[in-house]
């Protein structure tokens, strides 16, 4: 019978059904981090339970680090006592562990692709909803709470009933300065933040066969931003590149053993989905978002919707715009922004550097607008030097930082004051999420670069364009 | 056992008609900094529910006396998306909540609910709208939540809806019981299991 790759990944991994309820379901990759592991640990001990595959679980530290002066102790004493707590929990427990300073720390959606932890055909979970992103590689990744966390720590597995499958396929080719952070964020503002729950999303067609590796975490990390359990995509030869040779890859005949695998992971022809969708690349333009959810983007160029066009409740959308202190049939380019955020899961990678560096380089940071640029890794940091990039980024007026999930959810320092416009590559653009009162507009690196060279909210294609005619 | 167990609640409710309500609103992320499960009702709402300076937010209905005490949240559609953070689950909990009713949950904020004893139960939008309009006309308004019949009811007028919930769940959350318990005894299953895996 014809099966699509989400089945066949799941259905490897089913230890049994349970009758009228979900399945046993065995998790071969467990990230943890400081924020959502702690009270797990102190279940696990409670019940006088062990890890069980200490060898399948890695942690390193990200949510509340600091983005400067990491050799230093952590000042803030809850982040600092939660530090400690993961590095107690992984050194009892023997697990792996990357702290703040360990060469390979980093965001744990970054960190796990670059030293080949993440692998196609495995399930990947993490708590953190964007645990999506590893589905770039042909894997099932999705976020967990902190009890199923424990679960994991315990029994590897956890309970979970079978999502409904989706695929979206987006076929043609992008315009100059569309970024999969663009086809991503029209996918969720067509979709809206709800319309993908309950399913896993397969994404499928030229569009992600074109795209790197990096463009391909973006677009599967911001699958829960449209309700989606997660995102996939098919492995193909520039995903076998990519992880060939890293740290934890398998190696010699076992390469070849999982090669032999990775090879079966597509969808059979004519296999069923619950949900198909079509997308025109052409359609898309540089996206966004002028709300308080994902669903809330549009492109640079248009004006906010009315009330009245948009699906779902007037009252919610308003109040929405309300907090924006935006209005309906506004425009947003040329919107005066004070802060810029390039980094996080969705957007901390080398390919999103190169992207900034495209726009900055040559010209000079706004004076009003502050810019905080945190790399997703040491490795970026590395690959940022190697090629020249901190240059680019000093010579435009920016200062480069050090790695962590820093303003994406604001639980360190790197806070936005309230009432202040920020263009952020990060992923969500809730009501304070960057810091109580803060108003994010989220973007593509390239939007960001342009945005923090005008001072103003900025189409990337008119500096492109630009660039092309010098 | 892992929390109280749960069968009839019968209780008025917190309104809460607003869409895509996000964990981020339920409990911001600067509060997520313990490493224990204690006191998540302080910071319950935190922005919506009190002002910069830390006065409450009088008109939030969290803070209004009419519907002080009830057991039960009606939140709007999509209630609970985005992080996984099972904080916000449990300041659902802490803050004395057994039940969030809504015509659609976000799925893993859902599961949380679900693991730590929390039902979450999902209407159509019409008998949502329903309970609205009953809490709106009269706060003292009962709602009744059957978990071993699946139906919720509106007391003062007897209408009801059946509601979904896999038996597993239900079983669970009828006996106080967690997916831990479950899975501490299939254990040699699971590592017969783990031993075949290619990596």
């Amino acid at each position: 019978m014809s099966k699509t790759l989400f089945d066949k990944v799941w259905d490897s991994h089913v230890v049994r059904h349970v009758q009228d309820g979900p399945d046993v379901f065995f998790i071969d990759r467990h990230f943890i981090h400081e924020v959502t592991s702690p009270v797990a640990f102190l279940g696990l001990e409670s019940r006088g339970n062990s890890v069980l595959y200490p060898e399948r679980t890695f942690a390193t530290a990200d949510h509340n680090t600091p983005t400067i002066n990491q050799h230093l102790p952590v000042e803030d004493a809850l982040s600092a006592n939660q530090l400690d707590a993961l590095e107690r929990n992984a050194k009892k427990h023997g697990i792996s562990h990357w702290g703040l300073g360990d060469e390979n720390n980093g965001i744990v959606h970054v960190v796990g692709p670059e030293n080949g932890i993440t692998l196609p055909g495995a399930t990947i979970v993490c708590g953190d909803s964007h645990t999506s992103t590893h589905g770039a590689f042909g894997a099932i990744a999705f976020g967990i709470g902190t009890s199923e966390v424990e679960m994991v720590l315990s029994t590897q597995c956890i309970m979970q009933s079978k999502p409904k499958a989706m695929r979206i396929n987006v076929n043609g080719k992008l315009g100059l300065g569309v970024t999969p952070k663009d086809v991503a964020l029209y996918i969720i503002s067509k979709q809206t933040t709800s319309g993908a729950t309950g399913y896993f999303v397969e994404y499928a067609g030229d569009v992600f066969e074109d795209m790197t590796m990096e463009g391909r975490m973006t677009v599967c990390n911001l699958s829960i931003e449209m309700g989606a359990r997660g995102g996939m995509i098919a492995p193909d030869k520039k995903t076998f590149e990519y992880i060939k040779g890293r740290a934890l890859t398998p190696k010699g005949a076992d390469w070849d053993k999982a090669m032999e695998y990775w090879n079966t992971l597509k969808t059979d022809e004519g296999a069923k989905f619950d949900a198909e969708f079509n997308y025109d690349a052409a359609d898309i333009e540089p996206m966004i978002t002028y709300g308080t959810n994902p669903g809330m983007g549009m492109g640079v160029t248009k004006d906010i919707p009315n009330a009245e066009a948009v699906e779902g409740g007037v009252e919610t959308y308003r109040k929405s715009l309300g907090y924006m202190d935006f209005h309906e049939g506004e425009a947003m380019i040329g919107k005066k922004i004070d802060f810029v955020f390039l980094g996080s899961c969705t957007n901390g990678r080398i390919e999103d550097f190169r992207a900034f560096c495209s726009i900055v380089k040559g010209r000079k940071k706004a004076d009003h607008v502050t810019a905080w640029l945190v790399p997703g890794s040491h490795k970026v940091v590395d690959q940022i030097k190697a090629e020249g990039l901190d240059k680019v980024i000093s010579d435009a007026g920016f200062v480069l930082r050090e790695p962590g999930c820093s303003a994406c959810l604001a639980m360190n320092d790197d806070k936005i004051p309230a009432g202040k416009l920020s263009v952020s590559t990060s992923n969500r653009n809730f009501e304070g999420r960057q810091g109580p009162g803060s108003r994010t507009l989220l973007a593509s690196p390239l939007v960001a670069a342009a945005s923090a060279v005008e001072g103003v909210v900025t189409d990337p294609r008119t500096i492109l364009n630009a660039n092309v005619v010098a | 056992m892992a929390y109280d167990k749960f069968e009839v609640l019968t209780s008025t409710a917190y309104p809460l008609p607003i869409e895509n309500v996000d964990t981020d609103q339920i409990i911001p992320a600067r509060f997520l900094k313990a490493t224990e499960r204690v006191d998540f009702d302080i910071n319950f709402f935190r922005d919506w529910r009190y002002n910069s300076d830390g006065t409450p937010k009088a008109d939030f209905p969290l803070n209004q006396e009419k519907y002080a005490g009830s057991k039960i949240l009606v939140g709007g559609r999509n209630f609970g998306s985005g992080s996984s953070r099972e904080h916000a689950a449990w300041s659902v909990y802490d803050f004395g909540l057994r039940c969030v009713i809504s015509s659609a949950f976000a799925d893993i904020f859902k599961n949380n609910c679900l693991n730590i004893g929390v039902l979450p139960v999902q209407v159509s939008v019409a008998f949502a709208d329903k309970l609205f309009k009953a809490i709106e006309a009269d706060p003292k308004t009962e709602i009744r939540v059957d978990l071993p019949n699946q139906t919720v009811t509106l007391l003062a007028t007897g209408e009801s809806e059946s509601f979904d919930i896999n038996l597993y769940k239900k079983d669970n959350m009828l006996n106080g019981f967690d997916d831990i318990d479950y899975l501490k005894n299939i254990e040699e299953e699971i590592t017969q299991f783990a031993s075949k895996r290619p990596f």
